[in-house]
């Protein structure tokens, strides 16, 4: 059943260009993945948030037992600082019965774990924590373990008991055996087994608890190795010298203007890609800034100002999510229809570390140390940018700072591979501020129309959705490197934009991955009703056009901007019929558990049942509200509903949120600490967006480019009180928590908002002039 | 070039760099240190801060030549490995931070401020962090370890 090393493995090894030995010394136990082929056809839309790659079928590319009992588990899923490193680790102790202090685990790197596609969209509890990939090698392990121990003792494996990295007999525990002696440096030689059981969470000892983050002491005592601190002998230091402005080409390059610098190693251009090589990081900066380039003039840029008009008329790719066909005439004939637009800006990832990466290519075999997401995917493109085959290009994952979605790490990934080829030496390459926020994936920008026919109850009978939002590139995925800056100057075209009106009708079920759908519609296409609402005439209609900047997920992409829609119209129907905002949702709800998550929240909160806006108003002086929204996340992926509350200082337009209670279902809770520290961040980051940030742009370039030009919340400013209610769902499937709450926290202020003034805001961002706008037009 | 010496950590150290050099490249690449981080170079963010004479000062925009008789103290020489300094032990007892990347902020900020203002309030201590960013917003972590350790400073 067991032999040392595959084939497959041993090759694998080798294609990675170093020794198994090395491996063997530095883990302690056998290594046993390889490359996937196949995958490249295999990735869906340019926007794919969730892509899960292949994963493995084979115990052994998942688990390995050293003869210590030392338990070393491979993952595809990262931490970037959502926890989720500790959370995996918890996992595999909880299910191979062994303390949290004897399990190893590597993730994302292309040379030994398995391809989970990329990390994201809170995607990874639900991969990895359920009935598939880690969390069924870790149960498959367990069982195979104990059937080892069944052969090795002559018991049956139901009169066995594993505990603490031991099989021992249940009625006689001194007859027992250890990992290590049953496995120990041996391969299982066993296939994910789908009927093993996954250990209950009521009887779970490790998983389930707040164990402190692994990393922490690390990240405190400032010794953590980010991306940035990777150092590799005989490393160059690189910068880009990005166009400056988009669709600028290079006309000329003198690289005489550099001839002086200190330190410079060489002068790169490559199509429209700049960058230069110095000895010190000093060097290279100094080069960048010096370096002469004649660049043409790029494409004017549209009015910053009428852009949410303009994209109303651009070409688009429509899609029809849902249309019940009845609409139009629904509407005619209701009470009444009411309506309203909502705007929501381009927004940044803006990680506060600049982007960073480390290549190390060879003539033959490349290393690269990245931050991205998406270890397969970029291990794929990057090779495809230098003229190598996948198998000789090694992706290691190694931290950056947090990213929230596609930020710089992809485009960073091949700035450096680039440089690194060019000079034959290993290169670090970190971009400078203004290259990471002039030209990352923005958050998509969107205006969506809104329009409810009500009956004469007030109850809502039809939901008319239409929206219009602007994208480019994306995540390059395998093979489009040219949705990212760095593969477009290289001459790679992103994702092409295939304008498409009108839209077919729907013929699959909703998925509501992007939460286009309201929750209030009932989602039926042909036979199936995936909605969790009641609402059964329903249009959901959405018009994509092409940006002028880059675009890509960024934390909630999509579900926020769509979100903030929904949940601000369903308070502004609330208001038209004069309803209680808490009770007329859960009038249109037909969902228990979204149904549950509001309740938590207004009950913990001391949710007074009325219409709003609160009876009294002044309109001066500061006046305080409270606002409530909720959402399925990705239709199924956590159920959350939050409560905030506001003060409005109605003379200067400023807000001051001043309590946010989240209530949260994602399942089984893997570690209720880990999914707080989430649930709170999001929510703040969520102000942040909701109160200050958005793109700028003038008629030629990006005019957002540093943090006094792009808002962001300080540590010091005035955090509200925030109580967080997790609901534990022992029996149902483990969803994801990183992205709920600040899907929901946009449109829980701007609905308090107008509980404390009556005035409604239906653009982010809320900056004091436009809260003072909305206030004086008030009637 | 000129061979400057500083002192980092409680130790000299030489180095034979271009004098108008921000201090961050220094401690960054010649002598290895993974506490100061480039965040933005324009000292907006705080992400390379270190205590300089016992102020809180941005390395990414002061040239190492004007620090060369200063008493300079990273993040990590902060306290030990055994021993962290009180204000980490309170960053890892709150778990205070999510991708970690702008500690060196947050803590060395808090730290020099609260060293002065001993008894300084919550409005105050949030004023001290008015220029002081952290994307993941761990902001609520933050202060709370910050509160722990400013009442283990007075007690």
């Amino acid at each position: 059943m067991t032999r040392a090393l595959t084939s497959d493995a041993r090759r694998a090894l080798h294609d990675a260009g170093f020794s198994r030995r090395t491996f063997l010394k530095g883990s302690g136990a056998l290594i046993v993945t390889f490359g996937v082929v196949g995958v490249a056809d295999r990735v869906s839309g340019v926007f794919a948030q969730g892509f899960n790659g292949t994963g493995s079928t084979r115990l052994d590319s998942w688990i390995a037992i050293a003869t210590d009992g030392t338990v070393t588990a491979y993952t595809g899923k990262c931490d970037f600082g959502q926890g989720l490193y500790t959370a995996q680790m918890q996992l595999v102790a909880e299910e191979l019965c062994v303390p949290l202090s004897r399990v190893r685990l590597i993730q994302c790197d292309t040379s030994m774990t398995p391809d989970q596609g990329t990390t994201s969209g809170q995607q990874s509890h639900p991969t990895n924590f359920n009935h598939t990939n880690l969390a069924l090698a870790a149960a498959t392990a367990r069982e195979t373990l104990i059937k080892l121990a069944s052969a090795r003792l002559g018991t049956a494996p139901a009169d066995l008991v594993a505990k603490d990295g031991t099989v021992s007999v249940r009625a006689t525990p001194s007859r027992n055996v250890d990992y290590g002696s049953l496995v120990g440096g041996k391969t299982f030689e066993v296939q994910l087994d789908p009927q093993a059981k996954r250990r209950h969470p009521r009887e779970w000892t490790v998983l389930g608890t707040a164990v402190p983050r692994v990393d922490m002491r690390a990240l405190a005592m400032g010794t953590f190795e980010f991306v940035h601190n990777v150092t590799v002998p005989g490393m160059l230091h690189g910068r880009v010298v990005r166009p400056p402005s988009p669709g600028a080409a290079v006309m000329g390059v003198d690289e005489a203007s550099v001839r002086d610098v200190p330190g410079l190693v060489k002068v790169v251009v490559k199509g429209n890609f700049v960058g230069v090589v110095a000895e010190k990081p000093w060097h290279a900066t100094q080069a960048a800034a010096r370096l002469k380039v004649n660049w043409s003039t790029g494409a004017p840029l549209p009015p910053q100002r009428d852009i949410y008009q303009q994209i109303r008329k651009e070409p688009s790719a429509d899609t029809l999510l849902v249309d019940s066909g009845d609409v139009d005439a629904t509407l005619k004939s209701a009470a009444t229809v009411v309506r309203a637009t909502y705007q929501h800006p381009y927004q940044m990832h803006g990680s506060i570390g600049s982007s960073c990466a480390v290549a190390d290519v060879q003539a033959d075999k490349a290393t690269l140390w990245s931050a991205t997401q998406s270890a397969y995917p970029t291990r794929n493109t990057t090779a495809a940018i230098l003229g190598m085959k996948p198998d000789t290009v090694r992706v290691i994952y190694t931290r950056g700072a947090g990213c929230y979605g596609i930020n710089g790490a992809d485009t960073v990934s091949y700035d450096a591979a680039i440089l690194s080829q060019a000079v034959g030496k290993p290169v670090r390459v970190q971009l400078s501020r203004k290259d990471e926020m002039a030209w990352e994936n923005y958050g998509n920008l969107f205006t969506i129309d809104q329009r409810v026919g009500l009956d004469s109850s007030g109850m809502i009978v039809a939901w008319d959705y239409e929206a219009w939002s602007a994208a480019k590139g994306g995540r390059p995925g395998y093979n489009t490197p040219g949705n990212v800056v760095t593969g477009t100057l290289l001459g790679l075209n992103p994702a092409p934009f295939n304008p498409r009106t009108p839209a077919p009708p729907p013929t699959m079920p909703l998925n509501n991955g992007s939460n286009t759908a309201p929750s209030y519609i009932a989602g039926r296409v042909r036979d199936s009703q995936n909605g969790a609402g009641v609402v059964r005439s329903e249009r959901v209609l959405s018009h994509r056009v092409r940006s002028p900047f880059f675009t890509g997920p960024l934390r909630a992409p999509e579900r926020l901007q769509n979100t903030f829609a929904h949940e601000c119209f369903m308070d502004e129907v609330a208001v038209h019929v004069k309803a209680d905002p808490v009770a007329y949702r859960l009038r249109h709800l037909n969902h228990a558990r979204l149904s549950e998550a509001i309740r938590t929240a207004a009950k913990t909160a001391n949710w007074q049942a009325r219409p709003s806006p609160r009876p009294g108003i002044r309109n001066t002086g500061v006046a305080s509200g409270r606002g409530i929204a909720c959402v399925c996340y990705e239709g199924d992926n956590g159920y959350v509903a939050m409560v905030a509350e506001v003060d409005v200082n109605q003379d200067t337009g400023q807000l001051r949120v001043t309590r946010l209670v989240v209530a949260q279902d994602s399942g089984p809770i893997s570690n209720p600490d880990g999914m707080r520290n989430q649930i709170e961040g999001g929510a703040l980051q969520g102000m942040s967006r909701a109160l200050g940030e958005a793109v700028t742009w003038d008629d030629e370039k990006v005019t957002s480019i540093d943090w006094r030009t792009y808002r962001s919340l300080p540590v010091g400013f005035a955090v509200p009180k925030i109580e967080t209610v997790l609901i534990n769902q022992t029996d149902e499937e483990a969803c994801g928590s990183g992205e709920t709450s600040i899907t929901v926290v946009s449109a829980a202020i701007g609905n308090a908002i107008f509980d404390a003034t009556g005035a409604r805001i239906r653009e982010v961002p809320f900056t004091p002039e436009r809260v003072k706008a909305a206030l004086a037009a008030r009637t | 070039m000129s061979v400057l010496t500083l002192r980092v950590n409680g130790r000299a150290r030489s180095i034979d760099v271009d004098p108008a050099t921000p201090l961050l490249y220094v401690l960054s690449d010649d002598l290895a240190l993974r506490g100061p981080k480039f965040g933005c170079g324009l000292g907006q963010c705080g992400a390379c801060t270190v205590i300089a004479n016992g102020e809180a000062i941005r390395s990414c925009v002061t040239p190492v030549s004007s620090v060369t008789s200063a008493e300079i103290t990273t993040l990590e020489g902060l306290g030990t490995a055994e021993r962290p300094h009180a204000i980490q032990q309170a960053f890892i007892d709150e778990q205070a931070a999510q991708c970690g990347f702008c500690l060196s902020g947050v803590i060395l900020t808090a730290k020099a401020f609260l060293d002065k203002n001993p008894r300084a309030t919550d409005d105050q201590i949030q004023q001290a962090l008015s220029g002081v960013l952290c994307r993941c917003f761990g902001n609520v972590r933050m202060f709370n370890a910050i509160r722990r350790y400013a009442k283990g400073v007075t007690a």
